[in-house]
């Protein structure tokens, strides 16, 4: 191989680096799908700001974090009448010939410093009275999460809950059966950042209820194993390395402890090991397959899968007690339970007519609701707030998230560029 | 032209470790491994045309299962019962792989996996074949060997 020719070769690779590695950044897109039908209508007035061009465009983010909830509609920016930066310039009646039953505007200022404050207002269009007035501040990287923040105060503002705007999700993408990534992003999508690289798959991503740490299971000793990973920092600790199953990790509240299974004993069964004191005890004593463990809000109980009695259905065990009690009673596959943050539901993987969707049981009734209308949907993961719910679907072949509020309402999904994209874990409140 | 074909092979397989390479900015150790697999597999395709000549009986190592079953079907008893008589002749360390289809819940299709490759090793072991030769391990359906066919996903791969 002659050199001009070898420098050829080096410039197309370099080329085609360049072309991999900006398809890489691809980021989730939202494609709302469903909305409530009577959406609160609320007027964004373009954010004020003198300065050069930012990098992010601040009211079109909070635009689509509250329209992402599917409870608002918002004014679209080309019928508003006038742009107010401030109270002073607001007349309520432009703002009710729209429609909008709410108006915020903002108005961001950059301190000697270089530091950012944007200072924003909600207004009560009918009533006519500023419900607010509050001030972020950020650097330049933050102004996403600036403007998240904003969402997160209107959006409690006007519904009485608790905006999760500010949060983010982790989940596993697999480009094929020998690449495999552990993500972490916005709870929009926005800025995926790789927390895990393997040739080998990642599985079961759970948050620490600090938000500061992430567990999950890797094969990348050839094997099953669980680690746990320190977000800021990067440091990984292997946690067990047992013969058969290490799966399934799930942090109590307190954080002390983590559920996990473990098959080493001869099947999978559910073990909940001190992080502390590194002592695993064994909570489930069945031949069948007992997995996924998840924790009551009291972490006094472990809910978990079992097949034991002939099918798939979820149980709970009271860990001082060892009494198990089953849970689920319609239909023959439910699976992989998770608790909705007011303990009154219990959503779960449930086959219906052959077909696997998300469903959420009133734990009073034991009435089952089934959320999803997609198919082979799994791995329901709930927002901090309770309002809405992530899951992995599949669209057009491809593995994907999905969204879903408690009740059904409101639907959204976040497909990827390219690569499946599956097991979405929703972060606690940092 | 076996010249020719043999500098287009190694310029493929040059590019394919390259980009490889490039890919991973990660901070495990997997990258260096990552590049000289994507190069290796380019070479053993290269050979596998000739290899499909060979019409040597070879066993089945692939065994396939019912859903959410771990029944181990007719054809893939008399199959692990020449395995096993083979086994027993020459001893060697053999891997059992349990897989599942995508329907179901991620980690209770990694139990699936399990439970599918246990029963493999358990036949084989009733054959009287050395437990200690057997590994088994679960893969539930992160690896799937078909993207369309559950029923080809729903396997124990001895390897």
């Amino acid at each position: 191989m002659n050199l001009p020719l070898f420098r050829l070769w080096q410039l197309l690779l370099v080329l085609v680096c360049f072309t991999l590695s900006s398809q890489l950044r691809a980021e989730l897109t939202i494609e709302i799908t469903q909305g409530v039908d009577n959406p609160t209508r609320i007027a964004i007035a373009p954010f004020g700001w003198d300065g050069a061009a930012l990098p992010e465009n601040l009211d079109s983010i909070v635009e689509s974090d509250l329209q992402r909830s599917g409870q608002f509609s918002t004014i679209p920016k080309r019928d508003m009448l006038s742009f107010p930066r401030r109270e002073a310039d607001v007349y309520y009646r432009d703002w009710r010939m729209l429609g909008s039953e709410y108006l915020l505007l903002a108005n961001m200022e950059q301190t000697p410093e270089g530091e950012y404050q944007l200072t924003f207002e909600l207004f009560d269009v009918l009533s006519q009275v500023k419900l607010l007035r509050k001030r972020v501040d950020g650097e330049l990287s933050q102004l996403r999460d600036m403007a998240h923040f904003v969402s997160d105060v209107v959006y409690e503002t006007i519904t009485g809950i608790r905006g999760a705007f500010s949060t983010k999700i982790v989940y596993v993408e697999a480009f094929s059966s020998e690449r495999y990534r552990l993500m972490m992003a916005d709870a929009d999508g926005a800025r995926p950042r790789v927390l895990l690289k393997s040739k080998h798959p990642i599985m079961s991503p759970a948050w620490s209820p600090d938000g500061r740490q992430v567990a999950y299971v890797s094969f990348e000793t050839g094997r099953p194993a669980i680690f746990r990973q320190e977000l800021a920092s990067g440091v990984r600790e292997q946690l067990t390395n047992f013969k058969g199953l290490n799966g399934a990790p799930a942090w109590s509240p307190d954080g002390s402890k983590m559920a996990l299974v473990l098959s080493k004993d001869g099947n999978p069964e559910i073990y909940v090991l001190d992080l502390a004191t590194r002592k695993f005890s064994r909570i489930t004593r069945h031949f069948a397959i007992d997995t996924e463990p998840n924790w009551t809000l009291d972490g006094k109980g472990v809910i978990f899968t079992s097949d034991r009695g002939g099918k798939p259905q979820i149980y709970q065990v009271t860990l001082a007690s060892g009494r198990t009690e089953r849970l689920t009673f319609e239909g023959d596959y439910n699976a992989r339970p998770r608790l909705s943050p007011d303990g009154k539901h219990l959503v779960m993987v449930h086959r219906l007519n052959g077909v696997f969707h998300i469903a959420a049981q009133d734990m009073k009734t034991g009435m089952i609701r089934v959320l999803t209308e997609t198919h082979l949907d799994e791995s329901p993961s709930i927002a901090p707030n309770g309002a809405m719910l992530m899951y992995a679907t599949k669209y057009r072949g491809k593995g994907i998230l999905g969204a879903v509020s408690l009740d059904a309402g409101v639907k959204f999904r976040l497909p990827s560029k390219q690569g499946d994209v599956r097991e979405p874990s929703w972060s606690p409140y940092f | 032209m076996f010249t020719k074909a043999l500098k287009q092979s190694m310029g493929l397989a040059v590019v394919m470790a390259a980009l490889a390479g490039c890919s991973s900015t990660s901070t495990t150790d997997t990258a260096a491994t990552d590049s000289s697999a994507t190069a290796s597999s380019v070479d053993s395709s290269a050979v596998s045309g000739s290899s499909m000549d060979d019409s040597m009986a070879k066993l089945d190592t692939v065994f396939y299962f019912d859903f959410d079953q771990s029944v181990l079907k007719p054809e893939a008893r008399a199959a692990l019962t020449a395995h096993a008589a083979q086994l027993k002749a020459s001893p060697r360390s053999v891997r059992l792989e349990g897989h599942a289809d995508e329907r179901g819940t991620r980690e209770y299709n990694m139990a699936l996996g399990e439970r599918r490759a246990k029963a493999v090793r358990d036949f084989l072991v009733l054959q009287g074949v050395d437990s200690s030769n057997l590994e088994t391990i679960s893969y539930g359906e992160e690896r799937l060997a078909s993207s369309s066919s559950h029923e080809m996903n729903r396997r124990v791969e001895l390897k």
